[in-house]
């Protein structure tokens, strides 16, 4: 149980490399950028991968009425997600240190995961909703309105996950480092949970 | 018959792959070698490995090209008024013309040379001169603009200039004609023993690359042709060559052919800059222009500076030396180890090499064979190490590989001559189209030559292009050089007339190259630094229209309360932080140029309405789909109107 409790203690942890490494990437290429323009998407905010390219992403994407990327303040999820993940960072390395003390059973590992995981469906639920606002809320004087071939009106949502061509640009949009960061780290805890489980059986075994 | 008829269409096709093998683009290495034609083609997406810089001699700017293509990608203004971007039109590159002669829109640019760490190309700046109001100006290799222009007083034809030291301590500029110090009212055919020719030393600040005309050789009233630094052992010395040591004033075609030998006069800088330091030299009032553009505030200024330092040769002994070197040398050129100068005699048939160590020895063992106006004259044939006999006609210039071989132009014979530095034995020779002046090798005058490719620079085009009429633009030839023979892969036409060029590796200057200006360390006194600030200021008849620009729309663009005989100055503040997305402005009856804004740039364009109206303005450049809606009107009232200053933008 000692070992589940302390990969129960580091798990969570690893959720920390949120706050240093982008959740998500977001890149945008064309034929006359050759060096494509992205977005880093951080827990805290939205950054350009190289200097100034929100400005540029901005500035072409106004011709077709979309809005301008979120600034942190904008939106209350950049304020909310961080202290929700500090939140839940604290609290999975203090189930880990009860149950490394012998206060709590491995169940609290999975109750933990399974909430992390649920924030982090909403997360992306969230995140999606955003997209497809960003995407289909156009200004309605715009320069330039595009229409499907079906005739309804051309709308701009980048994708969740994955790539797809928008116009001129292909839009790839993936998990980044922090995501991995993440996910490793719930792995962890998952994995403490099964170990303490396989723990617990072998000394029911044995007793 | 018709067995006949075959034979014959066999014959033919027989002729045919004969012609085929003969076509003189195609290498004669054999048939593993590729062809000239893979060899200069850089595919669609792909990057020329070399950059190469080519005077524009009357044009009076600089001209960027690629290696191998022959492609040209940029002409930097310098020295003359060019409206494509507005340099020498601007409020703010129009001081970078100024001399003591005033606004001089115009010059003969020549030799460009790049800077040099121990010997090597660094790729911080380009130094060029004007060689008819004399000037020596630094471009910058990062942003490839003209930062600064320094006047070169008691000077006329600045023609052995601009060469560098070998750590770039000094830019040098040699007067092509001898003129009277100070200028002076005298008759012309007092010219002998009066005039002189002034050599002069320019430091360049190893951190931003200041220039300052340090001091002034007054030399003998000889012609000062071209020159050269010593290098690695020869470091602190200069070389010059000379032609017209016969001081004739007219008809020099005749008159100054007439000696058998004019001089190579070798400077021992080093020795001058501790004479100088330690107070030596004549404080001599001057009057010249210095001009620099700082890149913060996108602005040039001019300074006249009235003094400068003369050094009369013959009080500093040990300094000077004179090598005889026969029939008007031309190029005067250092090999990459510094011990060989090259003397190219331009009416003679042979190259003559003097030795460094030789001319060591010879000053040493006091090997003297007279003296001409006080300075040493050496004996020949204790300075020369060798003749090249060539074979050719009327050598100009030389360049080196990093093999041991120097490469010389025949202007007569119209061909490149390959030879053995050390046997001066002739290793090849080819043929120029035509009549070619000068070459260049990337760091071929530097320690670290790159022998990969030759440009030949003609002065003759004839039929090598389409023609266009009785003018037509000068050519220039790629050899590869990689082999034992040189081998002709491609013709381009150049702008001007190249007088020399400077090259060097792709990788050098590619990385460091800027791509915008960041608009939040503009420093410029009239910068628009967001839309919310643009506005239109009078100050009597002086109005100050601050405005910003991006895709694709000016702010503001419609002006009112603009009247006839105002000076209206439009700073123009182009808001793009994205590479390549400049944006223009022109007004109707702008009496200048437009002028083409970088992102991050404020530049300035000056009106002066003439006549009341509704007069539009607009975007030069192509900067988006919406380019041809980027316009805007300014309303102009007759001088005696009331019309209130105002200024809008989408209402």
């Amino acid at each position: 149980m000692k070992k589940a409790s302390i990969l129960m203690i580091v798990g969570p942890l690893f959720l920390l490399g949120l706050y240093v490494f982008p959740l998500w990437n977001i890149m945008l290429g064309a034929p006359q950028y050759p060096d494509p323009l992205g977005i880093n998407i951080h827990i805290d905010g939205i950054r350009d991968v190289n200097e100034f390219d929100i400005q540029n992403i901005d500035g072409l994407n106004h011709y077709i009425g979309m809005k301008t990327l979120p600034k942190p303040e904008e939106m209350w999820e950049f304020n909310t997600f961080p202290k929700v993940i500090g939140l839940m960072v604290f609290l999975g390395s203090l189930i880990g240190i009860l149950a490394y003390l012998g206060k709590l059973s491995h169940k609290w590992f999975l109750g933990w995961f399974l909430l992390m995981s649920v924030l982090g469906v909403l997360g992306m639920y969230d995140f999606n909703a955003w997209m497809v606002d960003y995407g289909t809320n156009l200004d309605p004087n715009a320069i330039m309105k595009l229409a499907n071939p079906d005739g309804t009106p051309m709308t701009y949502k980048p994708p969740l996950f994955g790539h797809t061509k928008m116009l001129n640009f292909d839009v790839t949009s993936l998990p980044a480092t922090g995501a991995w960061f993440m996910f490793t780290g719930m792995m962890l805890t998952i994995g403490a949970f099964f170990l303490g489980h396989k723990h617990q059986r072998s000394n029911k075994l044995f007793t | 018959m018709k067995k006949v008829k075959y034979s014959m269409l066999g014959l033919l096709g027989l002729s045919m792959i004969f012609i085929g093998c003969n076509d003189p683009g195609k290498s004669s290495n054999g048939a593993l070698a590729s062809s000239a034609a893979e060899k200069v083609y850089i595919a669609p997406g792909q990057r020329d490995s070399y950059y190469a810089f080519l005077s524009g001699g009357y044009s009076g700017n600089l001209t960027v090209y690629g290696l191998p293509s022959g492609r040209m990608f940029k002409e930097i203004p310098v020295f003359s008024q060019f409206p494509t971007s507005g340099y020498g039109y601007s409020e703010e590159t129009k001081p970078m013309l100024n001399t003591s002669f005033g606004f001089v829109p115009w010059d003969d640019l020549h030799h460009p040379d790049i800077s040099q760490t121990n010997g090597e190309l660094d790729g911080r700046w380009i130094f060029v001169n004007g060689n008819n109001t004399p000037r020596i100006a630094r471009v910058s290799l990062s942003t490839f603009e003209t930062e600064e222009i320094i006047e070169i007083p008691n000077s006329a034809g600045n023609h052995s200039s601009s060469f560098i030291t070998e750590n770039t301590e000094y830019v040098v500029a040699g007067t092509r004609f001898s003129v009277p110090v100070p200028q002076r009212d005298m008759p012309i055919n007092e010219y002998k023993g009066n005039f002189k020719g002034a050599l002069s030393f320019i430091s360049v600040a190893p951190d931003n690359g200041r220039l300052n005309l340090e001091f002034q050789i007054l030399m003998p009233g000889f012609n000062y042709d071209l020159s050269r630094p010593g290098r690695a052992k020869s470091h602190g010395w200069f070389f010059f060559s000379t032609y017209n040591t016969e001081e004739a004033n007219s008809l020099l075609e005749v008159m100054a052919s007439q000696n058998d030998k004019d001089f190579i006069a070798a400077v021992n800088w080093m020795k001058i800059e501790e004479y100088v330091k330690n107070g030596g030299g004549t404080k001599m009032p001057a009057n010249y222009a210095h001009n620099v553009y700082d890149e913060e505030t996108h602005t040039g200024t001019s300074t006249m500076k009235k003094e400068v330092i003369t050094v009369d040769p013959t009080d500093v002994p040990g300094a000077f030396y004179l090598l005889p070197t026969p029939k008007s040398p031309h190029g005067c050129d250092v090999d990459p180890s510094g011990q060989y100068i090259i003397g190219s005699g331009k009416l003679s048939a042979d190259i003559t090499v003097h030795s460094f160590d030789k001319m060591m020895a010879a000053i040493e063992g006091k090997k003297f064979d007279g003296e001409a106006y006080g300075i040493p004259i050496l004996k020949f044939e204790e300075v020369m190490a060798g003749t090249v006999k060539s074979g050719g006609l009327g050598p100009l210039h030389t360049e080196f590989d990093d093999k041991g071989n120097a490469y010389t132009t025949f202007f007569i014979s119209s061909e490149v001559v390959k030879w053995n530095v050390g046997t001066w034995e002739v290793l090849d020779r080819k043929p120029t189209y035509y009549s070619v002046g000068h070459l260049m090798i990337p760091g071929g005058n530097s320690r670290k030559p790159f022998s990969k490719y030759l440009v030949a620079m003609n002065k003759i085009t004839k039929d090598r292009y389409l023609p266009t009429g009785p003018e037509m633009e000068h050519s220039a030839q790629i050899y590869d050089i990689s082999g034992d023979k040189m081998e002709l892969l491609y013709d381009f036409p150049t702008h001007g007339e190249p007088h020399y060029a400077a090259g060097c590796p792709a990788e050098l200057l590619e990385p460091r190259s800027k791509k915008i200006y960041r608009l939040d360390e503009n420093k410029h006194k009239y910068v628009t630094s967001s839309p919310d600030q643009a506005r239109v200021e009078r100050n009597g008849n002086e109005v100050h229209v601050y405005m910003s620009t991006i895709r694709s729309h000016f702010t503001p663009d419609n002006i009112e309360g603009i009247k006839v005989g105002d000076k209206v100055y439009f700073h123009i503040t182009n808001h793009e932080q994205d590479f390549d997305v400049p944006h223009g402005f022109s007004i109707i009856g702008q009496n200048t140029s437009e002028i083409l804004v970088m992102p991050g740039q404020t530049k300035t364009s000056v009106w002066e309405p003439k006549q009341v109206g509704v007069w539009p303005f607009y975007c030069t450049d192509f900067c988006s789909a919406l380019h041809q809606e980027m316009q805007g009107y300014v309303r102009v009232s007759p001088a005696n109107a009331n019309v209130e200053l105002s200024w809008s933008l989408g209402e």
